[in-house]
């Protein structure tokens, strides 16, 4: 049985998964990626072989996607982000079209064929206000750790407009909401409804078309998803909780297998031809 | 004698500055701003007050500005600070004809006539690069007292080319090139470099005419004059009370209008 590691070495997170060849995950894992690309990725990939009980030499091949794919010391190949996550949301959602992925300092809006290849994209680069980081920074604006974003979000009632134009503009919105005595639950959802405001625009750009699958670290948060439903008036897909952040690097994995299997298949045919 | 003052409530720092009749500085006071913006325009008044050796009471006209302006409960009147910062700087370099103001959240530009008139400016209205922030994300990743920021990056020898537009992003930048093991000063200069750009295509869409004059928090920092100074190929005008420019150029309307008072018949050349 053969092995392939996806590692997906993203601006907030780096994440390591490892599947079989009938694409069952066998182990993974998650780390906050920091600022020393090599090591993090060596410490996730060696967390996600501790979790499945391998040892390196039994991985057949090692594929790297993300910001930093360039800094893993011990890939095979590696592919962009943008091919990782719709391989990933493509084997997860076989009808994808449009892969919507927000991460910690990204968001990414591409249009898939069904081949699960990336037709078209438009990314949110140059700014952290359509990002995991401005949802972040609105938390700790209020005194907030990211962890009890969700739990805060449960609570909301009524959101309140937030501009969403720039991450530190936006806090001294909410420190104006919070003096006049706007709950800081309401203020989260508000920076929620801002937030896909953004994505929506962007993945109209990008010319999106159903299905639509939501990944990245902020799809945790089930009001995202919800909101998203709310403004594209239509059914999107979100993978479970636990795989959500995982899509990319599931996908690294996935194209794994495939070139082990093309290359499997080339060495046969070579084979026969010589024989 | 009359007594006129000015409360300027930024975005970061409140700046209160109390003038007398010829126009001369007699009280200051800078605190932060913080949530609580009434009180922050309150404790800012009583502390210049304090400073002159004054009376509240003393004090005939208060002008607020800046954007907690309107918070300024106690203020007779309220004007922009664009027209402040033009004023100020008008009177404290009255060669100027452009000013540049450095705030924690934003940055102006401003074109003024030999009067102080404003003729025309332009913000950053939509994102904060280029401003005070982009300097206080750095200083917070770097771990260094903001004071500090300038006399460091002037340390540099191999400047470090900052790509990010984003503050917020910007603080990770400085920490990748740390982690490979750029030098502090190298790193910090490039941010200067890459504010100072920023600021200059403001400066360029009002047109850059001599003299230049920089005011706002910023021009406490030593680097950031000396990278404006190279990306504008001029010197600025910079002096101790740039900081209060807003301020002081509030407490003059607010001079004016006491003057005007006195002598109805003037009111009219100086009713702005």
């Amino acid at each position: 049985m053969k092995i392939t590691a996806g590692i997906d070495v993203g601006s907030t997170y780096t994440k390591a998964i490892l599947i079989d060849e009938n694409h069952q995950i066998l182990g993974r894992s998650l780390r906050p990626t920091g600022f020393k690309l090599d090591k993090v990725s060596q410490n996730t990939y060696q967390e996600s072989l501790t979790t499945a009980g391998l040892q390196p030499s039994d991985v057949d091949y090692v594929i790297a996607t993300g910001i930093g794919r360039h800094q893993v010391a011990f890939k095979d190949v590696h592919v962009t982000d943008l091919t990782g996550s719709a391989r990933g949301a493509a084997f997860l959602f076989p009808k994808t079209r449009t892969v919507l992925d927000i991460g910690g300092q990204t968001m990414k809006a591409s249009r898939l064929d069904d081949t699960a290849k990336v037709k078209s994209f438009r990314l949110n680069d140059k700014c952290a206000a359509g990002t995991g980081a401005f949802l972040e920074k609105t938390a700790r604006y209020m005194g907030f750790s990211t962890d009890e974003i969700g739990p805060l979000l449960t609570t909301s009632k009524e959101p309140v407009p937030i501009s969403g134009v720039c991450a530190v503009f936006a806090e001294s919105e909410v420190i104006n909401h919070l003096s006049l005595g706007t709950p800081p639950s309401d203020i989260m959802q508000g920076a929620i409804e801002s937030l896909v405001d953004r994505a929506v625009q962007l993945m109209k750009r990008a010319k999106a078309e159903p299905q639509y699958t939501l990944v990245g670290g902020i799809m945790r948060f089930d009001t995202m998803a919800q909101s998203v439903r709310d403004h594209l008036k239509s059914e999107v897909n979100v993978p479970d909780p636990e795989m959500v952040q995982f899509v990319a690097a599931l996908g690294a994995a996935i194209l794994g297998q495939r070139r082990l299997r093309l290359l499997a298949e080339s060495k046969n045919a070579r084979a026969v031809d010589v024989a | 004698m009359a007594y006129a003052a000015g409360v300027d409530v930024g975005s970061t720092q409140t700046k209160a500055v109390i003038i007398n009749e010829d126009r001369e500085i007699v009280g200051r006071a800078l605190i932060d701003t913080g949530a609580n913006v009434v009180h922050a325009a309150e404790q800012a008044f009583d502390l210049a007050v304090q400073d002159s050796g004054l009376r509240d009471t003393e004090i005939e006209y208060v002008i607020g500005t800046g954007y907690g302006r309107y918070r300024v409960t106690f203020g007779n009147a309220q004007i922009t600070e664009i027209s402040c910062h033009g004023r100020g700087a008008a009177q404290m370099f009255p060669g100027t004809r452009t000013v540049v103001d450095m705030g924690g959240q934003d940055t102006k530009a401003i074109r003024i006539s030999p009067t102080g008139e404003i003729l025309d400016f332009c913000m950053n209205d939509k994102c904060a690069a280029g401003t005070g922030r982009f300097l206080g994300a750095a200083a917070r990743a770097l771990d260094i007292p903001l004071q500090d920021l300038g006399p460091t990056a002037l340390k540099f020898n191999k400047p470090v080319r900052i790509s990010t537009t984003c503050t917020v992003f910007a603080e990770s930048e400085v920490l990748s090139w740390l982690g490979k093991g750029k030098k502090i000063e190298d790193i910090l200069w490039g941010v200067h470099q890459s504010i100072a750009s920023r600021s200059t295509s403001l400066l360029r869409r009002v047109g850059v005419e001599e003299q230049v004059t920089f005011t706002g928090g910023v021009t406490k920092n030593t680097g950031m004059i000396r990278a404006l100074e190279e990306k504008l190929e001029t010197k600025l005008n910079v002096s101790d009370d740039s900081h209060y420019m807003g301020a002081l150029g509030a407490a003059l309307f607010g001079l004016d209008r006491i003057l005007a008072s006195r002598n109805p018949r003037d009111s009219v050349e100086v009713s702005r």
